[in-house]
């Protein structure tokens, strides 16, 4: 079970973590406790999953590749064999099914942003359905926070 | 290989990206050792890592919380119409409440879609994201011409995003 200092990890360490020679101390030192304890709570709540990961995040279209979000419509009998097709492409990154008439929603990660047109046609060639490309056109990251 | 990393990217910093894109190593010094594993110093992984903080490259740097095994088992995927020239206005206003993780303005596929703004809405459930839905639907008033909440019925593939080795 996590207690108040795992929530005060999550809650005040997802960002601003420092680029400096003993970071782990510095930012211990602002959650008044160890940099001992600090990292061994950050690798317990990584292992048990509550931390997808501690570290840079880094921004995909920034280093130069293609993004985009994708959406389709798939007939209930042709849902499996589509989801495998489409999970078969290396840059399809997630794929979830969805409570919608557009019930397939995949991101697609490109080496560069000219390739996202070319899966897409490929994706409709091999699965017969259409494509809906929703890349976005802005994004909005105020609440980058998460409190728990 | 090379993964499209071109740009201000140099082949140092590539490697950077590559060492530490799965997280940044649980040890009193992570820069000097990911400085090691790279033949550099850890003064040269910090000013390139500072640099790409700076120019965006890297968004933050710190702990990724995992929603789903923290209890918020409800995530719905809510889509918006709102009139394109208070996107961005709201867009803002949406992605700054704290159950929401993230906001994004995308195309419409009319006649098919006409949803323009997307807001990930995180809850315990489904109800839960319900309820939350609700606060952006006051948001928004009379700029709201529609939305809906897509639920995610199955994960279906969950590589993430990686860079090539």
């Amino acid at each position: 079970m996590m207690d108040s200092v795992d929530r005060a990890i999550i809650n005040r360490l997802q960002g601003g973590f420092p680029v400096s020679d003993h970071p782990y101390r510095k930012a211990a030192d602002h959650l008044d406790i160890s940099e001992a304890e600090l990292i061994q709570r950050l690798e317990q709540m990584l292992e048990k999953r509550q931390l997808s990961r501690f570290g840079p995040l880094y921004n995909a279209e920034r280093l130069g590749g293609g993004l985009s979000l994708c959406a389709m419509s798939i007939s209930e009998e042709d849902f499996e064999r589509v989801a495998e097709q489409v999970n078969a492409f290396s840059e399809v990154a997630h794929n979830y099914a969805r409570d919608h008439r557009l019930n397939m929603w995949f991101v697609l990660a490109t080496e560069t942003p000219a390739r996202i047109e070319s899966v897409l046609a490929e994706i409709e060639d091999v699965t017969g359905y259409q494509v809906y490309n929703m890349p976005k056109k802005e994004e909005f990251f105020v609440g980058l926070r998460f409190e728990v | 290989m090379e993964k499209g990393i071109t740009g201000p990217l140099d082949e140092l910093d590539r490697r950077i990206v590559v060492a530490t894109q799965g997280g940044l190593p649980l040890v009193p010094e992570p820069y000097e050792q990911v400085a090691q594993e790279l033949d550099s110093t850890a003064d040269e992984v910090m000013r390139r890592m500072r640099k790409m903080l700076e120019s965006g490259i890297i968004r933050r740097i710190g702990a990724v919380p995992n929603h789903y095994t923290l209890g918020f088992k409800g995530n719905g995927m809510t889509v918006w119409d709102v009139p394109d020239d208070k996107v961005q206005e709201y867009g803002r206003k949406i992605g700054a409440l704290d159950f929401v993780s993230h906001a994004y303005h995308r195309p419409r596929h009319l006649p098919e879609w006409h949803y323009n703004l997307f807001a990930m809405v995180h809850g315990r459930d489904r109800d839960e994201v319900m309820e939350k839905t609700d606060i952006i639907v006051e948001l928004l008033g009379g700029d709201s011409r529609g939305h809906e909440v897509l639920f995610s019925s199955r994960i279906l593939k969950k590589t993430g995003m990686r860079i090539g080795q």
